[in-house]
């Protein structure tokens, strides 16, 4: 083999090595990777949506501006991951102490067929007070899931029985309504705690 | 099936168990029982503990029962990659020798459909396990608040 036939053949294979490299990139981090399957919710300023407090007062996704807001979805029929999310969220903001006074904290049900106003008072009550909980017509909390990015959906178990597969992440917004990060659904104390007492240090740092 | 002992006899007929039940059910041991209480009787309830085998043969867990509700049935709670949380029957749960199974939340648990009266925090319920071999367990499970975490409360 001849120098010159060498030069070629470096000069193909280094050119190989460069296209599969940019292909590579345009399918993982450049204009041709996936959407990613999770979206982050809007910023609530851009939510539509109207449902009640467990007052039965009208509230909305602008209710919650001005104060960094806590937001989570489940239904009061639930007797595993919603007790356990409510819970844990009590004992997180068992953490932050008087800081929640700061923090909108809304638990939304997913399952507005059976959690009337009512309901939803008298589920809220048994955990921390900060809790409240909104529910409304199925239109408005299709509306809300859609701004949240939130899947649910409605499964038959036993004849008249139903279960919801929902979306059990929680989503923390600063008091601008941006978003800011999600906890994920069981995600231990030391990892939750420090994430929502970053949007409420924010809060505070932004107020004049 | 190993003859009887004697004693293994009297023993049986002194407290009724299926003699069966001394090698395989027998050997399991329940830790850290523990439900939530219930708001009214509407909405099913849910029962935690550890089963815990420490014989040396597989045992399998294929049902419950209790008055406290009328279909009570093992289930599983899994949250996907997208957060989404789904619930569905787990079917028979297999606990190798020497092994334990937890159930707690978020995961496997005692799902207690179709509750008679209510869950009221500090009192107990009896619950039966049911396991393949015929044998059962009878346990007596404590009620904590609406917003426990675990068997400490």
């Amino acid at each position: 083999m001849n120098r010159r036939s060498i030069l070629t053949y470096g000069a193909v294979v280094s050119g190989a090595l460069a296209v599969t490299l940019f292909i590579g990139w345009w399918r993982v981090d450049g204009p041709g990777a996936p959407e990613p399957v999770a979206q982050r919710p809007l910023p609530l300023g851009q939510m539509e949506f109207q449902l009640n407090d467990q007052g039965g007062e009208t509230i909305g996704p602008r209710s919650l501006l001005g104060k960094p807001s806590m937001v989570f979805f489940g239904f009061t029929y639930c007797p595993d991951v919603c007790p356990t999310t409510l819970s844990d969220i009590s004992g997180w903001l068992d953490d932050l102490g008087d800081n929640v006074a700061d923090l909108n904290v809304v638990f939304i049900t997913v399952d507005p067929e059976r959690d009337t106003v009512d309901l939803m008072a008298e589920y809220v009550s048994y955990f921390h007070p900060s809790i409240q909980g909104w529910s409304g017509t199925l239109d408005e909390t299709v509306r809300a899931a859609a701004g949240f990015r939130v899947s649910f959906e409605k499964v038959v178990t036993d004849g008249e029985d139903y279960t919801m597969n929902h979306t059990a992440s929680v989503f923390l917004f600063d008091a601008q309504g941006r978003f800011a990060t999600t906890i994920d659904y069981h995600e231990p104390r030391e990892f939750a705690v420090p994430k929502i007492r970053r949007i409420l240090t924010r809060a505070e740092e932004e107020t004049p | 099936m190993k003859p009887l002992t004697p004693t293994a006899l009297a023993f049986s007929l002194l407290f009724g168990l299926p003699t069966v039940c001394l090698a395989g059910s027998a050997d399991v041991v329940v830790e850290g029982a523990w439900a939530r209480a219930s708001i009214g009787t509407s909405r099913p309830g849910a029962a935690y503990m550890t089963l815990r085998n420490m014989g040396n043969d597989p045992v399998t867990l294929v049902g419950l029962a209790t008055p406290l509700a009328m279909m009570p049935d093992i289930h599983e709670s899994k949250t996907d990659a997208n957060g989404v949380s789904s619930m569905t029957p787990a079917g028979e749960i297999l606990i190798p020798p020497g092994e334990s199974v937890a159930l707690e939340p978020g995961g496997l648990h005692a799902m207690l459909m179709r509750l008679q009266y209510k869950m009221v925090e500090g009192e107990t319920f009896p619950l039966t396990l049911n396991f393949a071999d015929g044998g059962t367990v009878n346990i007596d499970v404590p009620i904590l608040g609406i917003a426990a975490r675990g068997p400490e409360g």
